[in-house]
C-alpha cells in the first residue's frame, strides 16, 4: 500500500492538475443549476434575487406531483419485486448446478448490454401485442406495464451485484453451518442472507435509482395520465428551460444524493464486516 | 486453521455416502437450484426473452400504405433498407461519437483514477465519494444542466460576453453532444479503473524500479497491464450507452444531429415505420453483442 515518499514530480502536479479539472467539470453544472433553482425571475438566464419561488409553485404544479407519485409508486414495486427475483438468480447461478443454467447465466447477463431504445422498443411491441391478443379485458398501458418494464431491466442488475458478493464469500461459512446439521434453507437464512445483506441492499439502491432515471423505456410504455417524473420533466426540458424545471430538478439532485449517503452507510458496514470475516 | 485441515475430520461420513445417494442429493440440489431460478427464468423469458422475439419477428413483417404492421408477407425489406446511405451516415456518426466519448472519458479518467488510487486512505474515501455522487446522480437532471450552462442566456455565454469575447453557440451541435454524453457516462468509467488500480499491489512497481525500469517503463510493462480489466469494464460501461443514446442528444443535440438512438425511436413515434424500426433496432443490438465478445476475448488474451 505504500506508495513511498516522493519529491513532488511534474507528473504527479499533472495528475493533481487534472483531478481537479475533472471534478471542476462534474460539479459546476450541478453548482450552477442549484444557484439559479434559486431565481425569483422568470427568465432563467437573469438573476435578481433569491427566493424559493419555483419550489413553492412545484408543490402547486399538480401533474409534476401525479407524477412524483407515479414514480414512486413504480419505484417501489420494481425495487421490491427485482430485489427478491435478482438475489435469488444470484443464489441459484452461484450455489448451485442445474440443467440449463448456463443459458439461463446468458439471459440474465442481455438487459444489461442491451440498449434502452431497444428495449423500449421490445417492451412496446410486446404488451401492444399482448393486448391485442387478449383483446381488452380493460388492459392497457400505464404503470402496470411501466413497473413491469422496469422489473425486466432491474433484475439483472441485482443479480449481478448480489452474485459477486456471494463470488467472494467464504464457503467454509456455509460449509460450518452444514456441518453443523443446518438445511440449506436454515444455512441460507442465518449465515448466507446475513453476510451478502449489504450487497442485496446495494442492488436494491442500484433497482430504485434505474426505476427513478429510465426516461426511455418508461416513455414508450406509459399510458396516458401515468407519466413518471423524468419523463414528464423531459417533455418539458424539450420544449425549452424553465425555472420550475431547475427546482424540479435539485430535488431529483438532492435525492439522489440522499441515496448515495444511504449506499456509503452500507458500504462501511460491509468494509467493517468484510474485515472482521477476513481476520 | 486451514480449510484442508477442517475438511480431514468428518471422515466417517464419507463412508456413509454410497455413490447412490450422493448422486440423490445431486439431483436434489439440482432441482432445488432450478426451483429457485424459476420465478427469475419465468419472468426474463415472458418479459425479455419474448419481446425481443417479438422484434426479431416484427422485423420481417410488412408495412402497409397508412403506417400499420400486417404481420404477413414476411420479406428482408427492413434489413435492405439497412444499406441505404442515410443509415449508414447516421450509423456512421453514431459510432464515432461514442468511440470520441469513450476516448475522451478514458483519457481524462485514467490519470484521475490513478491519482485516487496513490493517495491516503483518508483522501481516497473522500475522491471516491465525490465521484459517487455524479454516478448516482439523475441522468436526465444532470444533462439537463448542460442546456441551462450553454443557453444564449447561459452563464458560459454570459462570461464569455463580459470577457469582451462572442456569445457561445453551441448548443443543438455535434459538439453540445459530446460534452454532454463525456459527462453523463464520466463516473462510469472512473469507477471501473479506480477499482482496479486500487487493488494494485504497489510493491511491483518499486520492484521495476529497483530492476531499472524508467517510470514509464514501470507504468507501461506493470500498471498498465494489471488495471486492463478496468480499462475494458469502463470502455464497454461509456460505449454501449452512448451507442444507443437517445436522451442527450434530444436534449442537446439539434435537427441535423439524428443519431442512432433517435432514429430508432422516430420509426415507431414519427414515421411509423415498426418493421424497419425493429430491423435497425436488431441490427444496432447484433453489433454491440459482437462487440462486446470481441473486445472481451482481445482483452482476455492481453492480459
Amino acid at each position: 500500500m505504500s506508495v513511498g515518499v516522493r519529491p513532488k514530480s511534474p507528473t504527479e502536479r499533472l495528475l493533481a492538475a487534472n483531478a481537479w479539472l475533472v471534478f471542476a467539470f462534474l460539479y459546476a453544472p450541478i453548482v450552477v443549476l442549484a444557484v439559479f433553482s434559486f431565481n425569483d425571475n422568470n427568465n432563467v438566464g437573469i438573476w435578481t434575487e433569491f427566493s424559493f419561488r419555483w419550489y413553492g409553485e412545484m408543490f402547486q404544479n399538480a401533474p409534476v406531483m401525479n407524477a412524483l407519485k407515479n414514480s414512486l409508486i413504480v419505484a417501489a414495486v420494481s425495487t421490491t419485486v427485482s430485489t427478491v427475483l435478482g438475489t435469488a438468480t444470484a443464489v441459484a447461478l452461484e450455489r448451485y448446478r442445474f440443467r440449463g443454467q448456463r443459458l439461463f447465466d446468458g439471459l440474465v447477463y442481455m438487459p444489461v448490454i442491451i440498449p434502452d431504445v431497444t428495449m423500449a422498443v421490445m417492451m412496446l411491441l410486446f404488451f401492444a401485442s399482448a393486448f391485442r391478443m387478449t383483446g381488452g379485458f380493460g388492459l392497457s398501458f400505464g404503470l402496470g406495464t411501466i413497473s413491469l418494464s422496469h422489473i425486466a431491466f432491474s433484475i439483472s442488475f441485482v443479480a449481478i451485484v448480489v452474485r459477486a458478493r456471494l463470488g467472494q464469500l467464504d464457503p467454509s461459512l456455509e460449509e460450518a453451518a452444514a456441518d453443523l446439521y443446518a438445511g440449506r434453507w436454515m444455512t441460507f437464512r442465518k449465515v448466507t442472507l446475513p453476510l451478502i445483506a449489504p450487497a442485496v441492499a446495494g442492488g436494491a439502491l442500484l433497482a430504485l435509482t434505474l426505476s427513478l432515471d429510465d426516461v426511455v423505456v418508461t416513455s414508450f410504455v406509459a399510458g396516458p395520465g401515468s407519466t413518471t417524473l423524468p419523463v414528464y420533466v423531459f417533455g418539458l426540458v424539450r420544449r425549452g428551460v424553465t425555472p420550475l424545471i431547475n427546482a424540479v430538478s435539485m430535488v431529483m439532485l438532492t435525492a439522489s444524493m440522499v441515496l448515495v449517503a444511504v449506499s456509503l452507510v452500507f458500504q462501511r458496514e460491509r468494509g467493517g464486516r468484510s474485515v472482521s470475516g477476513d481476520a | 486453521m486451514s480449510p484442508t485441515e477442517l475438511q480431514e475430520s468428518p471422515t466417517d461420513v464419507v463412508e456413509v455416502a454410497t455413490p447412490k445417494l450422493e448422486r440423490d442429493a445431486r439431483r436434489a440440489d439440482a432441482r432445488r437450484g432450478f426451483l429457485i431460478a424459476s420465478p427469475s427464468l419465468f419472468y426474463l423469458i415472458l418479459f425479455f426473452a419474448i419481446p425481443l422475439g417479438i422484434v426479431f419477428v416484427y422485423s420481417f413483417a410488412t408495412r402497409s400504405s397508412t403506417g400499420l404492421t400486417l404481420l404477413e408477407g414476411w420479406n428482408l425489406d427492413s434489413y435492405r433498407r439497412l444499406w441505404d446511405p442515410l443509415v449508414g451516415e447516421i450509423a456512421f456518426r453514431s459510432l464515432l461519437l461514442a468511440t470520441t466519448t469513450t476516448a475522451i472519458c478514458l483519457l481524462v479518467s485514467y490519470p484521475l483514477a490513478y491519482y485516487m488510487a496513490t493517495r491516503t486512505a483518508r483522501t481516497r474515501t473522500i475522491l471516491f465519494v465525490l465521484v459517487m455522487i455524479p454516478f448516482w446522480s439523475n441522468f436526465l437532471v444532470r444533462t439537463y444542466a448542460w442546456r441551462v450552462l450553454l443557453g444564449t442566456e447561459g452563464p458560459i455565454s454570459q462570461i464569455s460576453e463580459a470577457l469582451g469575447g462572442d456569445p457561445i453557440r453551441i448548443l443543438f451541435t455535434n459538439t453540445a453532444v459530446l460534452i454532454g454524453l463525456v459527462y453523463g457516462f464520466l463516473p462510469f468509467m472512473v469507477l471501473p479503473l479506480y477499482a482496479s488500480l486500487e487493488r494494485m499491489d504497489w510493491s511491483l512497481i518499486e520492484a521495476g524500479r529497483d530492476l531499472y525500469a524508467t517510470g514509464w517503463t514501470a507504468f507501461r510493462k506493470i500498471t498498465l497491464p494489471i488495471s486492463m480489466p478496468g480499462v475494458i469494464a469502463g470502455s464497454i460501461l461509456v460505449f454501449i450507452p452512448t451507442l444507443g443514446a437517445y436522451v442527450t442528444p434530444a436534449i442537446l443535440g439539434g435537427a441535423r444531429t439524428t443519431l442512432l438512438g433517435d432514429y430508432i425511436v422516430s420509426q415507431f413515434l414519427a414515421a411509423r415505420n415498426q418493421p424497419f424500426g425493429s430491423a435497425l433496432s436488431f441490427a444496432v443490438l447484433a453489433v454491440m453483442l459482437v462487440a462486446t465478445i470481441i473486445y472481451f476475448r482481445s482483452g482476455a488474451r492481453n492480459l
